[in-house]
């Protein structure tokens, strides 16, 4: 098997854009937070980049929604940290996993279309008619899971080959424990992999408020939260990395970041102790004596506790850091998110290892231990 | 024989199949229609047609979802196909002793969903999504949180048969069937699991998904005799019809197969991808990433382009694929391919969008058992332009022993399997 290291980070989110930004948010006090917008909820509203320094033509800006962008855009400063973006040669054999939902909606047409169903004599007959009508022919392409990946390959040219994976926190992992099996057994060099979201969507928050997962306090962190009833406060961003494998990185001069010890991912029946259970397993499993965790804790009540004891229990020694208090929770990119944090600190030499949790807030356990690149 | 691949790696083999299309449940009925030249493209009657551009689709009406929504029924359609397949391989019910990959149309909430929300929030004015966020706050709603996220149809799938490990919910738009068997080969070849549930499904014929692909200009509009809409390869071809599906197949590494007594269906002899950065939908002019995708599941396969029997074509119907993956298939087998045949299964069962490659690795499946090629229906006006052989109308005997799968998909995906009644030197 061969060694997996990370050679390229991109994130953005509420905390800023790029690794230094986000490494001085583990220690700031709370990121930027939008109690008003969607009141009562929270959202960790993204800064919006300037889209220009990474998706240079408007006309390709225009076909995506935000969380498109913002992955192209995070995808983009990925490549460039690898020291990639030049290399068209390499991108054409760079594969690429994207782990994302996808949707998005043009609001204003949704609103109107309720509104005029109540008084609709044929309602269905009236939804047909609006929604060809009033319906943008492109937002289709906005709104469908894969082309985020089909952004990135038109845009930066990476275009091995891509698959995205959905189903929320799981996939971010899923997404990195495929490239890494794939690098691994050699069947390819490099990967392009990550997860997008766009937070500030009321579409996104109702699927969360139906489920009565989301924070409607004044803001906490993640920790704090469990005690006055728990929830989630979703954040806009994107974080994508460069795998490959250590020859790969070698053979280019690049410099390894941190590498990929070991990625786990299951499924369990959630009741009480079985997040507790899953983590201590995992961390087991993958042999991880971290010193530092980013956790991918949510914040909801039964799980964030009984992973926070699991991981104090085991792990006494190490600084535990939740990945969402410093981005928000990127749902399907808070995994990578996690990983880019670790990486990070140990590429600074503030680790030696990291280990970076993923339990879902409704389903879905995963970790990922990573250890110094030599 | 070998029970390795000649790059060393265990052979995969198929030891169980189930489908669900238009033409009815389970791949019996579905082949014998299929061979049949049958059509399961029909008048839409479950939501009114009225104002649409196109009003027929392949849909499958004898499957019951409730709440009626996409991803329940694709959910219902994916279990009966698992069934199937599950109980012909002869393993555990309940206890699937390996992963599931399973391909799933993106999901998100309804219109008849949208409109209960609304109607609980007890706005008279203008609606607004203010609204319908505080009738999501009475807590009357909780269970439609689990039916609208993404990962929801693969907990239940792998919860009813008993999956190991994390499900994988995947898209590659319209070539996701095909990436959910590559991704179960690719497992069980590292070694990872012996067995794979590999599954795609779609039941998203509701009016919004059906817009959607109407305003990209995509679909027939020839809504006058359904049966004879969808028209691959054909010089009047207008566009694909929107078809419903589902299809698994238990794929096992051979030697853990053959030790247990399974029967071998067939082989996935060779998976081969590439991507596309020219167009958000259309494929690059030179047909390349399409060719280098087909070069390379055969070179995974240890193939040469004439080991090719068959090519079970993506043949969507529309002016832009099957003038392109003519032309790239062209490119690969030369010559040959003016008599190498080629047929649609969607001339019949429509495009079964993120079913369509599982489904259509069944009917290659199918081919190589029984040794007869599904035809391309309704062709009736050649295209001067793709001289093929393309089975028109009829089924034909043939002896088959390697067939492409080829699949292909909006956002510059290319995904292309190669299936084989045995491995090559056996």
């Amino acid at each position: 098997m061969r060694d997996v290291v990370i050679t390229g980070i991109g994130i953005i989110s509420a905390a800023g854009e790029g690794v230094e930004a986000h490494l001085n948010a583990l220690t700031a006090a709370s990121p930027r937070v939008d109690a008003e917008t969607f009141a009562p909820y929270l959202v960790h509203p993204v800064a919006t980049p300037d889209y220009d320094k990474q998706i240079a033509k408007k006309s390709d800006q225009r076909q995506m929604e935000a969380w498109q962008k913002l992955g192209c855009y995070a995808a983009g400063l990925a490549l460039d940290a690898a020291g990639v973006k030049e290399n068209a040669e390499l991108k054409s054999r760079m594969h690429l996993i994207v782990a994302a939902g996808g949707g998005e909606r043009d609001y204003a047409v949704d609103g109107q279309i309720l509104t005029g169903l109540r008084k609709a004599d044929n309602p269905g007959v009236f939804l047909n008619e609006r929604l060809m009508g009033d319906l943008r022919p492109t937002l289709f392409l906005a709104q469908l899971s894969n082309l985020l990946a089909g952004n990135i390959a038109i845009v930066h040219g990476v275009t091995g080959a891509s698959r995205t994976f959905m189903g929320e926190e799981s996939s971010g992992i899923d997404a990195m424990r495929i490239a890494h099996s794939r690098i691994a057994s050699g069947q390819n060099d490099i990967f392009l992999v990550g997860g997008s979201y766009n937070a500030e969507r009321p579409d996104a928050l109702l699927i969360y408020a139906m489920g009565g997962f989301l924070w409607k306090n004044a803001h906490r962190p993640v920790w704090e939260r469990p005690a006055e009833g728990g929830g989630m406060i979703l954040g806009s961003g994107a974080c994508f990395l460069v795998m490959e494998s250590r020859e790969h990185a070698e053979a280019r001069d690049a410099k390894p970041l941190a590498a990929i010890a070991g990625i786990a991912s299951d499924r369990t029946r959630r009741e009480p102790g079985s997040v507790a259970k899953a983590v201590r397993s995992q961390i087991d499993l993958l042999g991880a004596k971290p010193d530092v965790v980013l956790s991918g804790a949510t914040g909801v009540k039964g799980l964030t506790e009984e992973e926070q004891g699991a991981l104090l229990d085991a792990l006494p020694n190490a600084a535990i850091h939740a990945t969402s208090d410093v981005t928000g929770h990127l749902m399907e990119g808070l995994a990578p998110a996690g990983v880019a944090l670790a990486a990070a600190l140990i590429a600074q030499e503030q680790s030696n290892e990291a280990l970076v949790t993923s339990v879902g807030h409704w389903r879905g356990e995963g970790a990922v231990r990573l250890t110094k690149a030599n | 024989m070998a029970l390795r691949d000649n790059q060393g790696r265990p052979l995969v083999a198929v030891t169980g199949m189930g489908v669900m299309t238009s033409l009815g449940q389970g791949k019996d009925d579905t082949w014998a229609a299929l061979t049949a030249g049958k059509s399961g493209i029909r008048h839409i009657s479950r939501f009114p047609i009225e104002g649409l551009r196109t009003s027929i689709a392949g849909t499958i009406d004898f499957v019951e979802a409730d709440p009626f929504c996409a991803p329940v029924l694709s959910e219902h359609l994916a279990v009966r196909a698992a069934e199937e397949a599950v109980g012909q391989s002869g393993l555990g019910a309940g206890d699937f002793p390996g992963a599931l990959f399973i391909a799933v149309p993106p999901v998100e909430m309804e219109w008849p969903q949208r409109e209960a929300l609304a109607e609980a929030s007890g706005q008279d004015g203008d609606i607004t999504y203010r609204d319908l966020l505080k009738a999501a706050e009475t807590g009357r709603f909780k269970s439609w949180h689990d039916l609208f996220i993404f990962g929801t149809v693969a907990d239940r799938v792998a919860d009813r048969f008993g999956a190991k490990g994390s499900p994988i919910s995947l898209s590659t738009a319209c070539s996701s069937g095909a990436t959910a068997i590559q991704l179960g080969v690719e497992a069980i070849r590292r070694g990872e699991t012996d067995a794979a549930l590999c599954i795609g499904t779609d039941g998203s014929v509701n009016p919004e998904s059906l817009i959607r692909f109407s305003l990209l200009s995509a679909l027939s509009t020839q809504n006058e005799s359904p049966e004879g809409a969808s028209k691959p390869f054909s010089k009047n071809r207008d566009g694909f019809v929107m078809g419903e599906g589902g299809a698994a197949l238990v794929l096992e590494n051979a030697e853990t197969a053959k030790a247990r007594g399974a029967t071998i269906l067939g082989y996935v002899l060779g998976c081969g991808e590439k991507g596309d950065g020219f167009h958000r939908t259309r494929s690059s002019p030179d047909g390349m990433p399409a060719i280098m995708a087909i070069r390379e599941a055969l070179s995974d396969a240890g193939l040469a382009p004439d080991d090719i029997d068959y090519i079970n074509a993506h043949g969507t119907s529309t002016p832009e694929n099957d003038k392109m993956e003519a032309m790239s298939c062209t490119a690969v087998f030369g010559e040959r391919m003016a008599r190498l045949p080629i047929s649609s299964n969607k001339s019949m069962i429509g495009h079964t969008l993120t079913a369509a490659g599982a489904v259509e690795a069944v009917m290659s499946l199918l081919t190589l058992a029984n040794g007869r090629i599904p035809p391309t229906i309704n062709y009736k006006v050649p295209d001067p332009t793709i001289p093929l052989d393309v089975v028109p109308n009829e089924a034909r005997d043939a002896d088959v022993r390697y067939v492409l799968s080829n699949s292909f998909g909006f956002g510059g995906q290319n995904t292309c399997l190669v299936f084989g009644a045995e491995p090559k030197g056996a």
